[in-house]
């Protein structure tokens, strides 16, 4: 057998198909101009089509009247306002949703996720209980149930189920006393900004002091009673300017208060129900990732068992939750989207939905739409991840 | 040596550690705190099932064709019963039933084949279903050959519209998936630039901006005089924004598998497409199979969001009979039997990913 030497005359090139940086390089052309025909299609067809309609580009139609209402506002709106307003109007309930959502979500969660780890059988067992249940069943149809079938069959104004005399639920929502400041009121959020400060810079000493000279102080609850008992005391020695507006019965609707509309809470209920089975799991799986010869050696060290779990388990535990943890959150602020299907006034709903409706302007209106949901998922895939590299194992 | 040849007697395993007393105590009441929880946790159980079970099974009402025959003490299964060929077929006229059903029993047959480990020549069934069923599946759902009478698209819905929507979008988003993956991992800036933009683009909007676009946008983007199915916009969409995830989870499986395993192959002088073909991709795939089970259980949830564009999904299907004025508050009832099913198709699916996990895990296991 004879074996075919494979030597190449020096300066002899291979043909340039044979070479593999020039044919990535041919291939990326190749791409390029693909995609650049491909888009120059889209806009040739999409121009054509608008002109064919009428329909003039830009993003002047922000700054027309709306002439709409929105039933939910943080800021000042009315029907007077530019489409631009509403904008702003929808993105603001958006945030408010999604946050207060990862709030509620994050908290059944690990309650649950941690019930599904409870040495006792029956607990154990309606954590996995509650998390199958949920996590199989799709969020729009919860987010139904909560609202046509809890929210909508409550009773009208006048037979609200009233909690003590201040809370009341109906059909209408749920009415809270509203918190009127009075004078001096200002006080108390500077002290709360203080005692911040103070436990922040209590638990860093504590922390040195510790690596200094092994005694450590429980700053965490020292912190606990500095944040909340300070502003208190001062609460008190200004003689709470605090007074509360009851909702009141006037007529056929209730007067006065906050008002949590419905379709707000069916949203949050909904999307804080369905996001919690799955940070359920997300917890466990975390938690069951940490080597059990870790708790082992760290009770072999006779620490207590709270320091065991906080300084043992839990930060590594944290490591295998957070991109998952991340990924949920973000799953719920794009999920809160589904608003438009009850009618609770979000981005999409009040945007993309009436203002596109009303101004035809669908590529503006969606673009914009879009551009806020990347633009916040980047920025919370970038918070996690410098939060995640904080505390990912370093190794070699 | 002394040996004792006689045995010692077995005896009972010591008082209070075997037996259902011995088992309340080890896993229920095993300390105060515990049995405080376990009585809280009976009694958050005995308010949840009773009424529950008095609502759904002991006050229901089964029989009968109206509302009339609807005591309202418990839930009213006559609804259901009354709509149920509807949330199956949506408003596919009735005298052709047989044809979904037929399209349904080849399914299920296709599925039971791939999923029971026994039964052989899965890659030719594979292959067929791939390749022959969608064809078959078109032509007898479509109509229009062979003396089918049509059934246009927009009377298809129910379960049978929400199977073929995470069919298609999931059967679609592999291909597409496993080419971005591919392309994220390349050599190649401007590749892999292409393929980080549209997977994070996707993945950072949500599914409803997408069906928004598909519906509103899609016929901007067209030619006037190509007017494409509202059924096929949605389905372009939902494949398009499936594959972005389909992607990230295959690309986790790429990570997973030993550098060496590829430089190996190249040393044998394979080329690339033959490298990812026959040694990557079968075992990042394979390896990955719980995540795109995974994957395709959220599609399936994810096609109730066609209602909103006006498509009648299971979901859709059911609301829409709510707002019958025939059938006023029944919700709870819809509501339910449409979680029912929905769950049961989720759940099994998960099962089924759970088993493959432990199957597929022996390999490692040492």
């Amino acid at each position: 057998m004879s074996v075919r030497p494979n030597i190449r005359p020096v300066g002899h090139k291979p043909p340039f198909w044979r070479d593999r940086a020039k044919r990535a390089l041919i291939f990326q052309i190749i791409l390029v101009a693909v995609v650049a025909a491909f888009l120059a299609y889209i806009i040739h067809n999409t121009q054509a089509n608008l002109n064919a309609r009428g329909i003039t580009t830009g993003f002047g139609f922000l700054s027309n009247t709306a002439g709409f209402g929105i039933v939910q506002s943080l800021i000042d709106y009315s029907s007077q306002s530019s489409y631009g307003r509403t904008f702003v109007v929808g993105l603001i309930n958006t945030l408010l949703v999604g946050g207060l959502g990862v709030i509620a979500a994050s908290i059944i969660g690990f309650t649950v996720g941690i019930a599904r780890l409870s040495p006792n059988w029956l607990i154990a067992r309606l954590a996995n209980a509650y998390i199958e249940t949920f996590r199989n069943i799709p969020v729009l149809l919860q987010i139904f149930f909560w609202y046509f079938a809890v929210l909508r069959t409550l009773p009208g104004a006048r037979d609200s189920m009233a909690f003590g005399e201040a809370f009341f639920l109906n059909v209408r929502g749920l009415y809270l006393p509203q918190p009127l400041f009075e004078s001096g009121f200002g006080l108390i959020p500077a002290t709360f900004v203080v005692a911040i400060i103070a436990s922040i810079a209590l638990i860093i000493w504590n922390r040195r002091r510790h690596e200094a000279t092994g005694k450590r102080l429980p700053a965490g609850l020292i912190s606990l009673v500095i944040i909340f008992g300070l502003p208190l005391l001062v609460l008190i020695a200004t003689g709470v300017p605090v007074t509360w507006e009851m909702p009141e019965l006037r007529g056929f609707n209730f007067r006065g208060g906050i008002t949590i509309i419905p379709e707000f809470l069916a949203l949050w209920l909904a999307l804080s129900i369905y996001t919690a089975s799955f940070i359920a799991e997300i917890v466990r799986s975390g938690i069951q990732a940490i080597p059990h010869g870790q708790t082992e050696a760290a009770q072999a060290l006779s620490l207590p068992r709270k320091l065991v779990l906080r300084l043992v388990v839990i930060p590594q535990a944290m490591r295998v939750i957070i991109p998952p943890l991340t990924s949920q959150y973000l799953n719920l602020i794009k999920n809160s989207s589904l608003a438009t299907a009850i009618g609770y006034p979000d981005l999409v709903s009040v945007f993309a939905g009436t203002t596109l409706n009303q101004t035809g302007q669908a590529i503006e209106v969606i673009a914009m739409t879009m551009a806020v949901y990347l633009v916040i998922s980047l920025l919370v895939s970038m918070f996690m991840n410098w939060f995640n590299a904080r505390v990912a194992l370093v190794e070699r | 040596m002394i040996h004792n040849k006689d045995t010692i007697p077995q005896h009972p395993a010591p008082k209070g550690t075997i037996g259902p007393i011995a088992w309340l105590r080890g896993n229920l009441f095993n300390g105060p705190v515990n049995s405080i929880f376990t009585l809280l946790g009976l009694y958050v159980l005995y308010l949840l099932v009773v009424p529950t079970i008095q609502w759904a099974f002991i006050d229901a009402d089964w029989v009968g064709s109206s509302r009339e025959d609807c005591s309202r003490a418990g839930a009213c299964w006559v609804f259901i019963n009354a709509r149920f060929s509807q949330f199956m077929y949506g408003l596919y006229p009735s005298s052709e039933y047989w044809r979904p059903n037929i399209v349904f029993a080849m399914f299920a047959a296709i599925i039971a084949w791939m999923v029971i480990p026994r039964l052989p020549f899965k890659r030719w069934v594979a292959l067929l279903a791939l390749l022959v069923f969608p064809v078959i599946a078109y032509v007898l759902l479509h109509g229009g050959y062979f003396d089918l009478p049509r059934v246009s698209t927009h009377r298809w819905g129910g379960l049978m519209l929400t199977l073929l929507l995470a069919t298609v979008g999931m059967v679609g988003a592999l291909p597409i998936g496993i080419v971005l993956a591919l392309g994220r991992r390349s050599n190649m800036p401007i590749v892999k630039t292409f393929c980080v933009i549209f997977i994070e683009f996707w993945r950072g909007v949500p599914l409803i901006t997408i069906l928004f676009m598909a519906s509103v946008m899609l016929p901007l983007f067209l030619p006037s005089e190509i007017s494409v199915d509202r059924l096929v916009r949605a389905l372009i969409g939902l494949t398009l924004f499936q594959s972005a995830y389909m992607a990230e989870v295959i690309r986790g499986g790429l990570q997973a598998i030993p550098k060496g395993q590829d430089e190996a192959a190249a040393a044998l002088g394979m080329t690339y497409w033959k490298r990812m073909g026959l040694i990557v991709m079968p075992q990042a795939l394979k390896m990955m199979i719980p995540g795109i089970v995974n994957t395709f259980i959220s599609l399936f949830k994810d096609t109730t969001l066609v209602m909103i564009i006006g498509l009648f999904d299971l979901l859709g299907i059911v609301q829409a009979a709510l707002s019958d004025s025939n059938w006023l508050g029944f919700s709870l009832e819809g509501y339910v039997f449409a979680a029912f099913v929905f769950w049961i198709f989720c759940f099994s699916m998960s099962r089924y990913s759970q088993y493959l996990e432990r199957k597929l895990n022996t390999g490692h296991q040492r």
